[in-house]
Order: structure tokens, then sequence, then C-alpha cells
């Protein structure tokens, strides 16, 4: 009897576990079938190639807008971002400093974009008066993605194995020689797909940008210009509810750039991997 | 050949992991043209003895050294002295193969250009010579742009002393450099290291007796952080002072 | 010579100092974050009167009602909501990836979760705006911007966040556990819930707190779908409006002490965010903790 009743359970455990399973790839299924079939057949090349103002309302401005601002935030958050990884993964001795370190880029990872987005718009485009702008969005993006840039850039450098270091410094080469012949040009597959995951993060970010960078649908003239990312835009069109088509196709847009993005990041980390494993023996 | 010398002297050297002593009271001279062995039990310290004479310890926050290590009559420790031009007297092997996941001709020419030498027909002389001193040069001449990790584990442990030889250092310190490596690989380092010695100083770490027995002029026995015993190794073999040392060189304990 | 070795080692500390310096950018930027956090948005809440702001059951703006009580439940009823369902499924679903599940089904599922974890908020709520709103309209009544759809949103959003923490955890179960188990007799179900759950508990937790900060602090996918009325749901079918949507929705047109309210809203869901990031460290310290307690007590000899 009590022996059925645990068999029974198994099973029922068994069945919760494939159901959930189930669950996760039909919500994705269901997210892509309509992000695809309505969005994609709307994409035209008239759409990703014209302004606001052609019959298209098409998007070309707003994906250039979308690099301007990638460009801005990467100059700022790359250098930062792997400088400090090298000093958590070469230099860093344990103790109170690095402890407190780690806890700021802990915190930072886990504060919400809108949080971003209204320091942002208190600090940079109020307080230092720099407006709505692509520069106080390329700012906040920084501060925003440097825990994504830190955390994976200092996992690829884990893995340029300490041999190597230990085989340049026996030959004579200092610590920062060592660094920039070694360990840098070993991990830099991996840091490349550091710097292209937080790319994906800024190409996905909405509440962080238009608080910062604004929400104004046109071709920014500088830096200093409000403008509109693709994210942005996603939502303005989902919330002004002027086209339908043209909203799935700017999701169409935005989840296939994402998906490419990440992919990449992906292959590179494997290439860094694979390096290390091969031809032992 | 050149006339032998105590090339390096070692007086009174103690090494502290912390609060645990891995050398104690260290004195013996290295001759120069000859293979020294260290042997021992595991963790007797050979190894840390061995990182001690370029320093290598330093890279451990937590190791402390007292005494002196005179190289070229000069202390080693002494504050001030030029750790650069140390690696480059001093090479090291280590245990197991660890080329850069470069070509096999800027494996090589890593060292040089580390020390400033631009020239690339100076460097293409000094792979080739490295490559020939190594006895790797055969096997490779022919793809010095392919990867050394395509390389067997032998060519790899070969190539990595190749690029040793390429600073022109005096002393070789080699960590086990047979252990990962299968017999006919380890013979071949085995008769590199003796045609190397006509030009260096070889210390050599190993597990393995006969290895001792077979390539080295001189042997040290280590336990628990001591110089047991340090013979000719004909005469440490044949005739042990010390009953350790016979108890270890016939397999008694270790 | 001796001058360009002293110029090579100022150089060498020069830029060890600078790499310490890109280090501790990430420490005054969570410094700068709150302190300007804070500032803006306290002396908002203490004019308002901090009693009259928190517990305060109105918001309008145009009569001078300044009270978030109804975006604080609804903040919370919405991420309790999410993290039943994203542990509900993220939890079992995990178990399935890392213990049961065949080879062809990790490579369809693990990137299926990638893909879901990278689509981005707003994508998230459109969807919710033209699938799911409607889909609940028709179903259970009501104009369907609800509590209810902001909970299946964020729980669909933070499944990836739960699935991919807690897949971690529990392959970081030693195998000699699971064994153990196993060869005691018991079921492989039992050995989940019994030995493998319990020992990956504390990386569950983790996951599971991280998804709640996720999902309270989402914005862009929660405003489509939300109805954004600022009142205390009566069921999961009313519309509400959350701390974040509170921030986002008004800012534009705001000034005043209007602005400094939104700040001060700000400010509260600051202080909840710390305080989750503050439980996730001490949670994962403790695990650090006992897995070096147990390497040690598994080490031979």
């Amino acid at each position: 009897m009590n022996r059925k009743f645990g068999r029974l359970k198994d099973t029922l455990g068994f069945v919760q576990i494939g159901l959930s399973a189930l669950v996760t790839i039909g919500i994705l299924g269901l997210i892509l079938y309509y992000i695809l079939l309505k969005g994609i057949p709307n994409i035209s090349w008239g759409f990703l190639t014209t302004g606001f103002d052609s019959e298209y309302h098409g998007i070309a401005d707003i994906l250039l807008t979308t690099i301007f601002i990638i460009g801005i935030t990467l100059v700022i958050a790359v250098p930062i971002g792997v400088f400090a990884a090298i000093y958590l993964s070469e230099y860093a001795k344990q103790g109170r400093i690095v402890r407190i370190i780690r806890f700021s880029i802990e915190s930072l990872a886990g504060i919400p974009s809108i949080i971003y987005g209204l320091f942002g718009y208190i600090f940079f485009v109020l307080l230092l008066g720099l407006k709505f702008s692509l520069l106080s969005g390329g700012f906040t993006l920084s501060i925003l993605v440097l825990p994504t840039i830190i955390r994976s850039t200092e996992e690829a450098l884990k893995t340029v194995p300490k041999s190597y270091k230990e085989a340049s410094l026996a030959l004579g080469a200092s610590r920062l020689y060592t660094l920039f012949k070694i360990t840098l040009p070993s991990a830099l597959s991996g840091i490349m797909s550091s710097v292209i995951l937080s790319v994906g993060r800024i190409v996905g970010e909405s509440a962080a940008v238009f608080m910062t960078a604004g929400m104004v649908y046109r071709l920014p003239g500088s830096i200093m210009d409000s403008g509109r990312t693709l994210a942005v835009h996603m939502f303005a069109s989902a919330n002004e509810g002027f086209s339908f088509d043209e909203t799935w196709a700017t999701a169409a847009v935005l989840v296939i750039l994402v998906a490419i993005i990440n992919l990449a990041a992906r292959l590179l980390t494997r290439i860094l991997s694979k390096k290390f494993s091969m031809g032992k023996g | 050949m050149m006339k032998k010398y105590d090339i390096i002297e070692i007086n009174d050297l103690n090494l502290f992991y912390g609060d645990t002593q891995a050398l104690k009271d260290i004195s013996v001279n290295i001759k120069s043209n000859s293979v020294t062995a260290l042997i021992g039990p595991s963790g007797c310290g050979k190894s840390s003895f061995l990182k001690s004479l370029n320093r290598m310890n330093d890279l451990v926050p937590i190791a402390k050294t007292t005494g002196e290590v005179m190289l070229d009559d000069k202390d080693i420790f002494e504050q001030g002295y030029d750790i650069v031009a140390l690696r480059k007297r001093v090479g090291m092997v280590f245990q197991k193969p660890n080329p850069f996941p470069f070509s096999i001709y800027d494996n090589v020419a890593y060292g040089p250009r580390v020390h400033g030498v631009k020239n690339k027909k100076r460097l293409d002389e000094i792979v080739e010579k490295s490559l020939k001193q190594a006895a790797l040069w055969d096997e490779v001449s022919d793809r010095l742009k392919d990867s050394a990790m395509g390389l067997s584990g032998g060519q790899q442990q070969r190539l990595c002393i190749a690029r040793v030889l390429a600073v022109e250092p005096g002393v070789i310190l080699m960590d086990e450099p047979t252990s990962a490596l299968d017999p006919i690989a380890t013979l071949k380092v085995e008769d590199l290291i003796h045609e190397l010695k006509k030009e260096f100083t070889i210390v050599i770490v190993t597990h393995n007796m006969q290895q001792a027995a077979r390539i080295s002029d001189e042997t040290a026995f280590f336990l628990m952080g001591e110089i047991i015993e340090f013979e000719k190794t004909s005469d440490l073999f044949e005739n042990p002072k010390d009953k350790r040392t016979e108890d270890y060189i016939t397999g008694r304990f270790g | 010579m001796q001058k360009k070795k002293l110029l090579k080692k100022i150089a060498s500390y020069g830029v060890e100092k600078l790499f310490l310096l890109s280090a501790c950018v990430a420490v005054l930027a969570l410094l700068v974050i709150g302190v300007y956090i804070l500032v803006s948005g306290l002396p908002g809440m203490f004019k308002i009167g901090v009693g009259q702001f928190l517990f305060g059951e109105k918001w309008s703006p145009s009569e001078g009602y300044y009270g978030i009580l109804t975006m604080i439940i609804a903040s919370l009823a919405a991420t309790i909501g999410a993290a039943v369902i994203g542990v509900g499924i993220g939890v079992p679903t995990a178990v399935f990836l890392a213990d049961i599940a065949p080879k062809w089904a990790v490579r369809i599922l693990r990137p299926a979760v990638e893909l879901l974890a990278g689509i981005p908020s707003v994508v998230y709520g459109y969807f919710g705006l033209v699938v799911l709103v409607p889909f609940i309209s028709n179903t259970f009544g009501g104009a369907g911007n609800s509590l209810l759809a902001i909970i299946i949103i964020l729980g669909i959003m933070i499944l990836p966040t739960i699935i991919n923490l807690s897949e971690l955890a529990i392959r970081a179960v030693p195998r000699s556990f699971v064994e153990g188990s196993l060869g005691l007799g018991a079921s492989r179900m039992q050995t989940f819930l019994r030995v493998s759950l319990p020992s990956a508990k504390s990386g569950i937790t983790a996951s599971i707190i991280l998804g709640v900060g996720r999902a309270i602090g989402e914005t862009m996918a929660v405003i489509l779908v939300a109805g954004n009325t600022p009142q205390i749901p009566g069921s999961i079918l009313d519309s509400v409006r959350t701390l974040t949507i509170n921030i986002a929705f008004e800012m534009s047109y705001a000034s005043g002490i209007h602005r400094e309210a939104l700040f001060a809203t700000g400010v509260v869901l600051f202080a909840i965010i710390m305080i989750l990031n503050f439980t996730l460290q001490a949670v994962l310290n403790r695990k650090a903790g006992t897995r070096k307690r147990r390497r040690a007590g598994v080490k031979p000899r």
C-alpha cells in the first residue's frame, strides 16, 4: 500500500518535472511564433533603410542612434571594465578592499534598469546639465554594463593556465610584459565575448535609456542631442499603439539582433575554451 | 672544456611558507657544467629548493626566505638584485610541458623579445640555434609557423627547453621535466640533458632514481626540508653514508 | 640604462594603480548612485511625511496626495506571484536539465533558456499587451490589464535566472551524495527531494533572490500590461501600478513636489533592492563556506 503510494508520488514528480520543461519550451515557442510570424513578414528593405518620415516609418535613424549609443558606452566601459577585471584576477590579494570591490560589482549587477535610469536622470541629465542626450545615455549605460564586462572578462582571464604565466616570468619577463604578451592575447576571444555580451544588454535596454537619452524620433546631430534607440522605439510604438505590424517588425529585429549577438558571444567563449584543451599528450 | 667551478653557493638557506618551514639550513655548492640531481620523497622540499634558485617562490605571497644564494658571487636575495637578470641567467623547465598557445617560432622567440631583441634576422638565428641545441630542429624546421600545441608531449617539452636556451642562460633548472612523458620521449630529453651540460649548468628534480643515476654528476638527497646527503652521484648510489639515504635509494620508504 | 629601468618600474607601478583605480570605479559608482538617489529622494519623502508617503493609500498629484502604499503592495504581490511561477516551473526544469534530461533534450532546452534570457523586456511587455492581456480579458472577463498579467510576464522573465542558477547548484551536489542515497534503496525522486535539493538549497535560494530582484525592478514589461491604476488590488484581475511604473510613468511631466515624490519612490525601490543584495551575498557567502567545509571533510587521508 505504502509502496504503491510512494511509486505514485515518484511518477507525479517526474510528470511535474517533464511538464515544467515542456512549459519552458512552450513559452519560448509561443513568443517566437508570434514574433517571427507577425514580425518577419513586415520587415522590408525600406523599413530597415529609411527614416520615420518615409512611407515605411523606417528604423534606419533608430538603428544608427543605437549604434552611436553602443559606441559611446563601450568607449567608456570597456577600458574600465577590462582593467578592473585584470586587477581582480591578476593583482588583487584577498582582503578588505577586494571584498568591497566585489560587493559593489555584485550590487551594481542587481540594481534594476529603472534605478539606473532614475540615477542617470538625476545625475547626468539634471545635475551635470548634460540634458537628455546620447552622452547622458552612454554614461548611464556604461555603469549598467560594467558588472557584465568585469565578470566575464575575469572569467576569461582565469581560463589562461597559470603555467603560461610561470613560464613567461621564468624567462625573465616582467609581470606587465607577461600580462600584455601572454595573458591578454590568450584571453582575447573571451574578452571580446564579454564586450559583445554587453552590446546585447545595451541593445535590449529601454528603461535606463529613455530616462537619460530621451525618446525623440530623429537622427541625433551630435552626442549632446537626444535620440531613440531600438528598444525605446519598440516601447514607444507599443505604448502609442500606432501600428501593430511595425511594432511586431521592430520586435523581430530586436530579438534577432540580440540572438545573433548572444550567439556570437557564446561562439567566442567556446573558441577560448577549445584553445587550451587541444594538442595535449 | 671549461674548468668546473662553483657557480652557485648556497649558505644557510631557510624557506618558510607562512608558519611551516619548507627548507632548513641548506648549504651546498653547485658546480658549473655539470648535472646536479635533487631526489627525495614528495614534499621533501626539493622543488621548493629549485624554485628558490630563480626566486620563483616570490610568486607565493606567504613565502619568506633567509640565508644567501650566491650566483656569480652575488646574493640573489639581496635588496635591489635585478630579478629579470636573474631569470635570464637561470632558466627553468617545468614539470608539465607548457608551451604558449603561439607558433613554434614565437615560443622560442618570446624570451629574446622580452629582453629586447627586435631584429628579425637575429631572431631567426637565435630560434634556429636554440631548436638545434634542443635537438628539435630536424623535426620542426619546416613548420615553424605552426601552433606549438600541435606537437607531441615530448616535442613540447624539448620546445620548452629550446625556449629557455634562447635567452642564453648559464643555469637551467628542471622540475621533473620527464614526469609527464612516455619512456621514448624521456630518453630523448635525457640525451639532450647530457649534451647540454657541455655548455650549461643543470639542476634537475627527479622522482626517478634511475634517471638521477643515469644523467647526473652529483646528487642531493632531500628529506623533510633538509639535505641529508650530497655526493658524487656514483658515490651516493653505491656507498650511501647515511642510513636514510640508503633506505630511500633501495626503496625502503618514500 | 639605470634610468630606463627606473622608468619601467614607474610605468609598471602606474599601470597597476590604474587597474586598481578602474576596479574602484565600481565602488564609486555604487556610492554615487546610492548617495544621489537618497539625496534627491529623501527631502520629498520628509516634505510629504514618511508615514503619509509609505502608508498613504491615495496617489493623486493633482490633489496633492502622494501615498505609495498601493504600489508597494502591487510590487510585492506581483513579485511573490512571479516567484511562485518562476520557482514552480524553474526548479523542476533545472532538475530536469541537471539530472534527468537525455542529451538531445538538453541540446534543445539549454539554448531555449538562453534565448528566453536574451529577449528584451519591452518585447515581453509587447507580447503581454497583444497576446496575454486579450487572453485574460476573454477568459476571465475585465480589461485584461491586471496583476495577473504582470505576474505571468514576470514569472516568465525570471525563469532563465532561476533555471540557470538552480541547475548549477544541483550539478554541484557531489555525486557521492546521490550515489549514497540510491545505494540505500531510495528512489530517484526521493533522492532529488531528500538529497539533491536540500544540498543545493543555498544555490537555489540565491537563484530565487536574484529572480525576485529582477521581478521587483522590472519596468518596461509591466508598464504595458498593468493598467497602471494606483489602487490596492481586490483580486488578481484588477489593474495595478507598481513602484517601477510610478517612476517611469510620470517622470516626463512631473515637476516640483510631484517630481520629488517620484524620486522618493526610487528610494523605496533602491532600499528594497539593496536589502535583497545583502541577503543574496550573505546566502552566497554561506554557500562558499559550506563548500569549503565539505571539501575539507571529503578530502582523503
